[in-house]
């Protein structure tokens, strides 16, 4: 579904403080499954998971979704791809203080100018899944490590996208709420949704949910695990 | 279309919520940005309102007025003039006019003692505007005296008051037989205060002016023109004093504004960089933050402006009173008739609206234009 | 009920108070036609040149009238002594006129 063909990143390119965050990465991701990218910090995997997910163009080689290469693409329909294609949860979570739960998990699907009847239902909905109903109204600040978690996986799936991008799910969870992510993990693999993630954490990469494992050091694919 | 209403609702929904968050800080900023906008209006309906009440009166206001000076002060006209001008071409009409001032001791208050040109005042009788009726107590047909020039007091008999609806004119006026003002003011016979002369072609005014400095080099004439053009310029909103005092106003504001507006916490920039993150586009975040500087900056200039017309027009202006009383004893109540037009109308909403949204979308832009992967880094 | 609408409620209101504003003034402005047509007439008859805004002073009770020295006529260096004499400012024309006679 998305290839990627000798892929590099550089940050900062041309100064004195230049940095190669990928340095050539040739690597396919199938649909309907998930797929972790694991690696010590510092080895390019949260840069690769921003090219696989549009948010960033690489600095040279291609990525193509659905055979359509998007490297070179304007940032005006990058951000059409992105929002129709991918849900994106973050390290941070990233929640917008002050907006109470149901408008944080609402707010990527505003510009699409869907009614707001149907964005409700479907926010509450998706709240209800994840158990936050009775949290809507809280706002962002309020709410739990956990909570805010989850929040933002209802976030990420208001567009329904296909592909449900995550960045260290884990990392500032304890081990019961890590664990608790984990039984939301394996309900989006058991719908055979398509997820990528990175992770550093034995729980996430060791776990039968996980169908494909992608080792990164220093920029470079390691080796691939099937 | 209904996807793209759908979608602004969207916007300004949360562009609203985000403004809710700080409520205290952004409905005081409202407060004074209506405020300000109050001030503004109130000063340019007032001032718009009270010209056009001068153009009333200049309309019917003789073409050309003929001053004698002596040392550059005013001085009477002498005998003898009036024939000189009456042999210029040009002049329809010349009359000598007679009026002054008097200090009225009582109430502390100068009048203006004039004498109607169509002799309408009886001997021993005297007209009075609203405002002196007011403070001295007098209607028609009750008595009044004054301290005449020679000394003595000499009394008259109140014939009639001027219409309240001409008070803003005629306040202070009294109007006086001619014999009864000779004879008040010790004024030499033959003698008048300035000459109103009356031009039939109005592009002769000026021709007629030239001619006049010539023929009477130490007088001065003064057009209807100039006249208006005097009060063209009163209250001058560049002018007046009101305004200088405001201006310090208009900039704390506009560093208010500019500090609120363009100084982009660092919250706003991650929040901006989420908003980009999870699928807005760059247009959609100006596109939000235009409803935010939009909604804001329409509602104070409509909230200003209709407390401004209900300031001015209903109340009579309480809050440039005590600036336009001044010292004036004689402070005339009027009504103004409103004048709402549409140029100054349309400025005034340029000049407050258009900056607030300047300084709300110009960091923005700034902040809007960094790359979407920037979250992920931090 | 939704922000945006509250906001929408709020702006219409607004509107309409302003809207209702033009259309007081045109009221009024009819209402008091003959009040204005008075005026006028007491006016010409009168040869009315300035409005009795502030009578303290000749210069401000008739500014259209008055000398251009009088703000200053006793003394060549003296203070403005009327308030709203900072009010009424001579109109620059008057004071760029080309005069052959001194004023």
């Amino acid at each position: 579904m998305i290839e990627l063909r000798d892929v590099k990143k550089a940050f900062n390119q041309g100064q004195h403080n230049e940095v190669w965050a990928l340095s050539g990465i040739s690597l396919g991701i199938e649909a309907k499954r998930v797929t972790a990218l694991r690696g010590p910090s510092g080895s390019g995997k949260t840069t690769l998971l921003t090219l696989i997910g549009c948010l960033a163009r690489p600095t040279s080689g291609r990525v193509t979704l659905h055979g359509r290469d998007i490297s070179g693409l304007p940032e005006r329909f990058l951000t059409e791809i992105r929002r129709k294609t991918f849900g994106f949860v973050f390290q941070q979570f990233n929640l917008v203080k002050g907006l109470s739960a149901i408008e944080n998990v609402m707010l990527p699907a505003y510009p699409t100018g869907r009614p707001h009847r149907e964005l409700a239902q479907r926010a509450e909905a998706l709240l209800e899944r994840l158990r936050l109903a009775h949290r809507r109204d809280a706002r962002a600040e309020w709410l739990s490590g956990g909570e805010q978690q989850r929040v933002a996986i209802a976030r990420a799936l208001i567009n329904d996208p296909e592909v449900l991008v995550a960045d260290e799910p884990t990392a500032n969870l304890d081990t019961a709420l890590a664990k608790e992510f984990m039984a939301i993990l394996e309900s989006f693999g058991a719908e055979g949704r398509t997820v990528i993630l990175t992770s550093h954490d034995p729980l996430v990469t060791e776990s039968a949910v996980v169908g494909r494992l992608v080792d990164m050091r220093d920029g470079l694919l390691v080796e691939h695990h099937e | 279309m209904k996807s793209w209403i759908e979608k602004q609702r969207h916007l300004i929904d949360f562009t609203l919520s985000s403004l809710l968050r700080r409520r205290g800080r952004n409905l005081g900023l409202l407060v004074v940005y209506s405020l300000l906008v109050f001030v503004l209006a109130s000063a340019m309906l007032y001032s718009h309102a009270l010209r056009r009440e001068a153009a009333v009166i200049l309309e019917g206001a003789p073409e050309v007025v003929l001053q004698r000076l002596v040392a550059g002060r005013h001085d009477l006209i002498p005998p003898g003039y009036i024939d000189k001008i009456g042999q210029m071409r040009g002049v329809q009409d010349i009359r000598g006019r007679l009026w002054g001032y008097y200090y009225d001791s009582v109430v502390k208050a100068n009048y203006t003692f004039m004498v109607p040109a169509d002799g309408s005042v009886a001997k021993g009788a005297l007209v009075v505007g609203p405002a002196l009726a007011r403070q001295r107590g007098l209607e028609a047909n009750t008595g009044v005296s004054f301290r005449a020039y020679s000394g003595e007091l000499r009394s008259f008999i109140i014939a009639d008051v001027l219409p309240q609806a001409s008070e803003i004119a005629s306040a202070d006026l009294i109007l006086i037989n001619e014999d009864d003002f000779r004879a008040f003011f010790n004024y030499p016979a033959g003698h008048y205060t300035d000459v109103a002369l009356t031009v039939a072609n109005a592009k002769e005014v000026r021709n007629v002016a030239n001619k006049l400095s010539k023929l009477l080099p130490d007088s001065r004439p003064i057009l209807r023109e100039e006249m208006q053009r005097t009060y063209a310029s009163l209250f001058d909103w560049r002018e007046g004093i009101m305004l200088a005092l405001l201006s310090a106003a208009i900039l704390a504001f506009a560093i208010l504004a500019w500090e609120k507006a363009s100084g982009l916490s660092a919250d706003e920039k991650r929040e901006i960089g989420i908003l980009k993150a999870i699928g807005w586009e760059t247009g959609d975040v100006i596109r939000m933050k235009l409803w935010e500087g939009g909604l804001i900056s329409l509602t104070a200039f409509l909230l200003g402006f209709v407390a401004a017309y209900v300031h001015v027009f209903k109340f009579g202006a309480p809050l440039f009173a005590p600036v336009l009383k001044g010292w004036a004893v004689l402070y005339p109540r009027f009504d103004l008739v409103p004048v709402i037009d549409g140029l100054q109308v349309a400025t005034l909403f340029f000049f407050t609206v258009f900056p607030y949204m300047a300084a709300v979308l110009v960091p923005i832009w700034r902040a809007a234009v960094t790359d979407p992967d920037a979250v992920m880094r931090s | 009920m939704r922000t945006s609408t509250s906001a929408a409620a709020i702006l219409l209101t607004l509107a309409l108070a302003f809207v209702a504003c033009l259309g007081d003034a045109r009221l009024t402005v009819e209402r008091r036609a003959g009040e204005v047509v008075a005026m006028r007439t007491l006016a010409a008859q009168l040869g009315l040149t300035d409005l009795a805004l502030f009578t303290e002073a000749r210069y401000t009770r008739h500014p259209s009238q008055a000398d251009l020295h009088s703000a200053f006529q006793d003394h060549p260096l003296a203070l403005e002594h009327f308030p709203s004499g900072s009010l009424i400012v001579p109109h620059h024309e008057i004071l760029d006129r080309e005069t052959t006679a001194p004023d």
